[in-house]
């Protein structure tokens, strides 16, 4: 029986009067694929803030790689092993293309019990991860010079850059081309293959259907499903909610 | 020596006080707490409208509070000009935070120190029939100097309340704090609402400083003490709350009555910043928070 | 280069430097000099949290005063030599720069801008009451006239601030090389992202107002014997407040060489100005200065040398 990387628990947030999410259960097993979707404004990117610690006082439960994260900042679980790429990219606008993925090594991995990286093998890691997302020309341009295209890919680029043990990437492929969406997906199923669990949020069913093996639909902060894809899909309360329209 | 007459008097003093620093404070509820721009030169304009308050009754004897009324729309104009400044330089570019607050602070300066240089550093007074005379109900003493700044500018808020929540730009002001892109889809320019609305904000700051030289005299560099209270207030009340504005603004002119009542005027700075800090450290959302 | 290579190199300069002012052996070059190298280390100071992090602080002169004010304290309690009331400042500043932080950063900028400038007044009314130190009255520090080797007591309150200058300057530029130095970065650029990334933000905005809020309090040390008689209204002074700012500002706050090009050029155009016209032309010129060039030129002169730069090498490029 595989071990549970991620497993939430009733997990609810408000905002004032407004219940964004409404007691969500959720278990990732590691190594997972799990697709999330929902329509706008259905509490995915709330789901993730709470997950990562970007917002906090939510209720609930959450347990990640075995032990609870409750009151763990941000950083503490980047460091843990939770990455995410930011819906709107949100690059650093100050440094180079490559130092944007210098951070999460310097403070992500760099800070993990024994991790020792040298300033050379950090620049090496970079490289890597550009070529991965084919941005190795740009590597020393800023990003108020890409196109948004890159930005999110380098959104990505610089989640991945974390080693993180669980990725969640929300809406990276907006505006993408057909065959950027392809590159994307095979890159994330590649990454999943080196033993990365990922959720995958997005809009675009096509990659969403080809990568997941399991998906997840949310409804204005409620699940209403979550099971193998094909069968998602043709249940009658998805269709309404999501699909149908 | 504490005794019931000298706090009660404290007490009526303070909430005098109190409707004052509301005025001096509407400008930055709007400005800070509606618009989230740090014009920390607020408490510069104020002076400026205490100097532009004095000429006009010092040449023409015009009461302050009128000339203050005749002073509104050039204020007006000032803050839409320094509105669009701002927005051209900082709010398009993305760069608000750090260059923002610079740009203020430069203001302030710049003009606290043309007033030095225009006016000199003495002390300025207004003269009206009501600044030295005051009602007595028993024990109470009521000065008409604290008094009617007060009852004016409870007017004041009264009157921005009605025009914020009843009006269609007041609303558009409202809404423009929340979310320009429905702004936009509603035909309404985000950029013009806000402009008006910071305008506005300077303009009260007309009839503030009018209040101001009332109250007490005044030179250039008064406005120094009235950024820790102005924030304080604003902080208190929850930002963008002009009920919460005038409740705060009543708390802090209390305390600041209490402390020179008892400790002495020498602490009085210390207690508005203080409550600032502190607030800021454990409520930052203040006490009618948003 | 390595942060000891710059060490050295920059206090070969300076020693250089104060080669020639003894040459010109003229005392005002001296008083003149220590006010730049005190604004050298201000503008560095508040550059490492205000231009590395992007959090601004308007209470300069609370932690300048807090440094002049401790060696006042101290130096009444029992004489010592300026170098031990530099630590002792240096640690008080640090602390209550750690305070102010602790209180205030997980804020957002804006806010800890203002509870800066509330800092800066809670302090000067708690120092104006207090009579240990002289109050509003003022503290007279009897500087001895003259020390063993350099001759002129000036001569010596010079050279410590040189050397103060020089290890502002080093720290800043170690830090921005170093891991440090990027993490301000990404606090700067977007804290959110930069917590997601794995950067402990408030962990390094308190190290940075920590070590702005101890160098501007070593800056603030010798202060009192420079001066002769300190009073709060010149320790906390406006000039503090709007140099620390206009300096970097106005110089380039993204790197150690900005608040030095600010200083040296604002610190000598004061001096010429306080001079010739007034004081408080002075403090005028700095605040439209500011303005403009907030207005017009955000990265300050370094900026727009490199920009310069940058299009000068865009234009070699063939077509």
């Amino acid at each position: 029986m595989t071990a549970n990387l991620l497993d939430v628990q009733g997990l609810g947030k408000r905002f004032g009067g407004f219940v964004a999410l409404d007691g969500i259960d959720l278990t990732v097993a590691v190594g997972e694929r799990v697709g999330l979707i929902g329509p706008n404004g259905s509490g995915k990117s709330t789901l993730v803030n709470c997950l990562t610690g970007t917002l906090g006082n939510y209720t609930g439960a959450v347990r990640f790689d075995g032990r609870n994260i409750a009151g763990l900042k941000a950083h503490q679980r980047a460091r843990l092993g939770m990455a995410r790429s930011f819906q709107l990219p949100r690059p650093f606008v100050s440094m180079s293309v490559a130092d944007n993925l210098r951070i999460p090594l310097l403070y992500a991995v760099n800070a993990r019990p024994g991790a020792h990286l040298s300033f050379g093998e950090i620049s090496t890691r970079c490289s890597e991860l550009l070529a991965l997302v084919g941005l190795v020309d740009k590597a020393h341009q800023f990003p108020g010079d890409l196109t948004q295209v890159e930005m999110r890919k380098l959104e990505l680029a610089r989640a991945m850059a974390a080693e993180p043990k669980l990725l969640i990437a929300d809406e990276a492929m907006a505006g993408l081309s057909h065959s950027e969406v392809e590159d994307i997906v095979a890159l994330l199923i590649r990454l999943n293959e080196r033993g990365i669990t990922v959720i995958l949020i997005e809009h675009i069913m096509r990659a969403v259907m080809t990568f997941s093996q399991r998906l997840v639909v949310l409804v204005s902060g409620k699940k209403i499903a979550d099971g193998a894809p094909d069968e998602v899909i043709r249940d009658k309360e998805v269709e309404r909610a999501y699909l149908g329209q | 020596m504490f005794s019931p007459e000298l706090a009660i008097n404290a007490l009526v003093a303070g909430l005098l006080l109190g409707g004052f620093y509301a005025a001096v404070t509407v400008g930055i509820s709007i400005s800070f707490g509606i618009l989230d721009i740090v014009n920390i030169a607020h408490p510069a304009f104020i002076i400026l409208g205490s100097y532009i308050a004095y000429l006009l009754n010092i040449e023409f004897g015009i009461d302050p509070i009128i000339a203050a009324i005749i002073a509104v729309p050039a204020f007006y104009a000032l803050g839409a000009a320094i509105y669009q400044v701002y927005y051209l330089a900082f709010e398009k570019r993305g760069r608000a935070a750090l260059s923002g607050l610079a740009f203020f602070f430069g203001i302030l300066f710049i003009t606290e120190v043309l007033l030095i240089l225009v006016f000199g550093v003495d002390y300025r007074y207004v003269q009206a029939s009501y600044i030295d005379q005051s009602f007595n109900f028993g024990f109470i003493n009521l000065p008409k100097r604290m008094l009617i700044p007060c009852l004016i500018s409870l007017l004041m808020f009264i009157v921005l309340q009605l025009f914020l929540s009843r009006t269609f730009l007041g609303r558009a002001i409202m809404a423009v704090a929340q979310d320009q892109e429905a702004l936009r889809l509603m035909a309404a320019s985000p950029i013009r609402i806000k402009r008006i609305a910071f305008a506005i904000s300077i303009a009260t700051a007309s009839l503030a400083g009018a209040f101001l030289i009332i109250i007490q005299p005044v030179e250039p560099s008064v406005g120094r003490e009235y950024i820790g209270r102005v924030f304080a207030i604003c902080v208190l009340g929850g930002l963008g709350s002009l009920p919460g504005t005038i409740i705060a603004a009543m708390l802090l002119g209390v305390a600041e009555s209490f402390t020179a009542t008892f400790y002495g005027p020498s602490w009085a700075p210390a207690v508005s910043f203080g409550i600032l800090l502190l607030t800021l450290a454990f409520r930052p959302a203040g006490i009618l928070g948003r | 280069m390595r942060s000891g290579a710059f060490f050295l190199i920059a206090l070969a300069v300076g020693a250089l430097i104060f080669g020639c002012a003894r040459a010109i052996n003229n005392d005002y070059v001296f008083f003149a000099g220590y006010t730049v190298l005190q604004f050298i280390v201000l503008a560095t100071a508040w550059n490492i949290l205000g231009g590395y992090t992007g959090y601004v602080n308007f209470g300069s002169a609370a932690f300048f005063a807090l440094g002049a004010y401790s060696s006042v304290f101290f130096h009444k309690l029992y004489p010592m030599p300026i170098p031990v009331l530099i630590v002792f400042a240096a640690v008080i500043s640090g602390l209550v720069g750690l305070g102010m932080g602790y209180l205030t950063l997980r804020l957002r900028g804006a806010f800890f801008a203002i509870a800066t400038l509330a800092l800066a007044v809670v302090l000067q009314t708690l120092i104006v009451n207090w009579n240990y130190v002289g109050g509003s009255r003022g503290a007279y520090v009897i500087r001895p006239s003259t020390v063993a080797f350099l001759g002129n007591y000036i001569q010596y309150l010079f050279l410590i601030m040189l050397v103060l200058a020089v290890v502002a300057l080093t720290i800043a530029r170690t830090i921005e090389h170093s891991s440090l130095g990027y993490g301000f970065a990404t606090i700067r650029d977007d804290e959110l992202a930069a917590e997601a990334s794995g950067v402990p933000t408030l962990k390094l905005k308190l190290i940075a107002t920590t070590l702005s809020g101890a160098l501007m309090g070593m800056a603030g040390a010798p202060f009192p014997y420079y001066i002769g008689y300190l009073q709060p209204s010149s320790a906390f002074g406006l000039e503090y407040a709007v140099n620390s700012i206009a300096m970097p500002i106005i110089g380039g706050t993204a790197s150690w060489a900005g608040p030095l090009i600010g200083a040296i050029l604002l610190g000598t155009l004061q001096q010429y100005v306080t001079v010739t016209i007034s004081s408080s032309v002075n403090v005028l010129i700095v605040g439209v200065l500011l303005v403009a060039f907030v207005v017009v030129a955000p990265n300050g002169i370094m900026g727009l040398f490199q920009s310069i730069a940058r299009r000068l090498r865009h234009d070699r490029k063939p077509a």
